[in-house]
């Protein structure tokens, strides 16, 4: 239980609103002179997002708002009413980020002391950090590495291992940054199928269409725009159809 | 390239707090060049590999491994008093050497990582009084275990892009030609490496103050 001091401001866990999802309100970026992305305007709230473009389309600029990693320079980005500006830690806690490559993400030598790392920041007790970090490697199919050096590890299990290290920390979201590129067609599969098993809401950014398969609804930009907003279906053919004039 | 050395077990010396065995290894290293003895020194040598051998039952491979990697180290040791001073003195400097390399690789083939990092965040507290935060400290030192390995893989792969296109250069040239496109990488990892501590909590602080400050 906790104590909190008379007139002090309500905990972050306490104002949040899950109902009210990812929340983006004429969000801009821009890197310096460059526009980015430019008058996003989106509510999030499906289960399953796929957001597609072509390179430098700003599709990871718009990806890394989603947890507060880039803090939009025009309008508001909120998680579950939880602004990403000035509630970043509680933003954070609740949407993990996997990125495309794994060995940017794993900063412990072994296996299992990586997936505790997220833990420890949180504050988790010892056992219960022992307890979720071996039935997170178990669940992945990792349990016979716990104690193995992470870059001995074939790219498939180094990314399951930073994809581990996410959901261990029981986010409610997760936002994947092109989860497949660096794998082959077996690994690729096993992620695609991993993600299509959370329990969590997911965004996907990826080149790889066939991902999308089953999602509830793809974004496609070009340009820092959102410039189509679809089911898979009619999104994708739009996407194919942009890509076609170029 | 093996950094990570721990090889899990439980015996007795894999159970002894990190810091336990840090400080026998500090001990160790005080007392082989305190005793002027080439019998102490060989004594020592036998104890640490019955040590690891025997109470830690470690693999023979993880102590000839380290063995081998200093074994022309211990060579040019020997051959340098050979000729300026005798071959006892240089059997004895080598024979320290061995001792102690050997008992840091039983050290660290019995400890976690995070069981060394621990200590350096124990040893560093005091120094939270002059801002230094230990938690920052011991990250450090793991993530400087973890990314020498991939460091030296970019690099081998960035030779390998060189050879491929006919490249092959020595020397300064090889230096030159190796390093610029390496400090490129390690700088363009070392953004994606801060993004990834930052999405996992690195600048959480379980301490309840700091939870408060959470409040919006």
């Amino acid at each position: 239980m906790r104590f909190r001091r008379p007139g002090a401001a309500p905990a972050a866990d306490d104002v949040a609103d899950p109902a009210r999802g990812i929340e983006l309100r004429g969000v801009g970026h821009r890197y310096g002179q460059r526009v980015v992305l430019d008058g996003v305007d989106l509510t999030l709230t499906e289960a399953r997002v796929g957001v597609v473009g072509a390179n430098g389309s700003g599709k990871s600029t718009l990806a890394r708002l989603l947890n507060g990693l880039v803090v939009p320079t025009e309008g508001r980005v909120l998680v579950d009413g939880l602004d990403t500006r000035t509630q970043v830690r509680a933003v954070r806690r609740r949407v993990g980020f996997v990125f495309q490559d794994p060995d940017a993400q794993i900063v412990h030598p072994t296996v299992a002391e990586d997936v505790a790392y997220g833990l420890e920041n949180q504050g988790v007790p010892p056992d219960e950090r022992a307890a979720r970090v071996a039935e997170v490697l178990a669940r992945y199919g990792l349990a016979g590495h716990a104690d193995h050096p992470a870059h001995l590890l074939s790219g498939g299990q180094k990314q399951l291992l930073a994809i581990a290290g996410v959901l261990v920390m029981r986010p409610a979201r997760v936002v994947f940054d092109e989860p497949t590129t660096l794998l082959d067609l077996v690994n690729a599969r096993r992620v695609a199928e991993l993600i299509a098993g959370l329990e969590q809401q997911v965004v996907v950014v990826t080149h790889q269409l066939d991902l999308l398969d089953g999602f509830d609804r793809v974004l496609v930009v070009d340009g820092g725009r959102v410039v189509e907003d679809a089911a898979p279906g009619p999104a994708v053919a739009a996407y194919r159809a942009l890509m076609a004039v170029r | 390239m093996t950094l990570a050395l721990y090889v899990p077990g439980t015996g007795v010396v894999h159970r002894l707090p990190a810091a336990a065995k840090l400080l026998a290894l500090a001990v160790l290293a005080v007392a082989l060049f305190a005793l002027p003895s080439l019998a102490a020194a060989g004594a020592a040598l036998a104890g640490v590999v019955a040590v690891g051998l025997l109470l830690a039952r470690l693999p023979v491979a993880v102590l000839t491994r380290q063995a081998r990697a200093v074994v022309w180290w211990l060579v040019a040791l020997l051959a340098v008093h050979a000729l300026t001073t005798d071959l006892r003195t240089g059997a004895h400097v080598a024979l320290r050497l061995l001792t102690l390399v050997l008992a840091a690789a039983v050290v660290t083939a019995t400890t976690r990582v995070s069981e060394m990092v621990r200590v350096v965040e124990a040893v560093c507290a005091p120094l939270r009084l002059v801002g230094v935060r230990p938690a920052r400290v011991g990250l450090a030192v793991a993530m400087a275990l973890r990314f020498i390995p991939v460091l030296v893989e970019r690099a081998d792969r960035i030779r390998a892009a060189q050879a491929a296109r006919g490249g092959s250069p020595r020397g300064v040239r090889a230096l030159r030609t190796t390093v610029a496109p390496l400090l490129v990488q390690v700088l363009q990892m070392a953004h994606d490496v801060s993004e990834a501590l930052d999405a996992r909590g690195a600048d959480d602080d379980p301490s309840p103050r700091r939870r408060a400050q959470e409040a919006p």
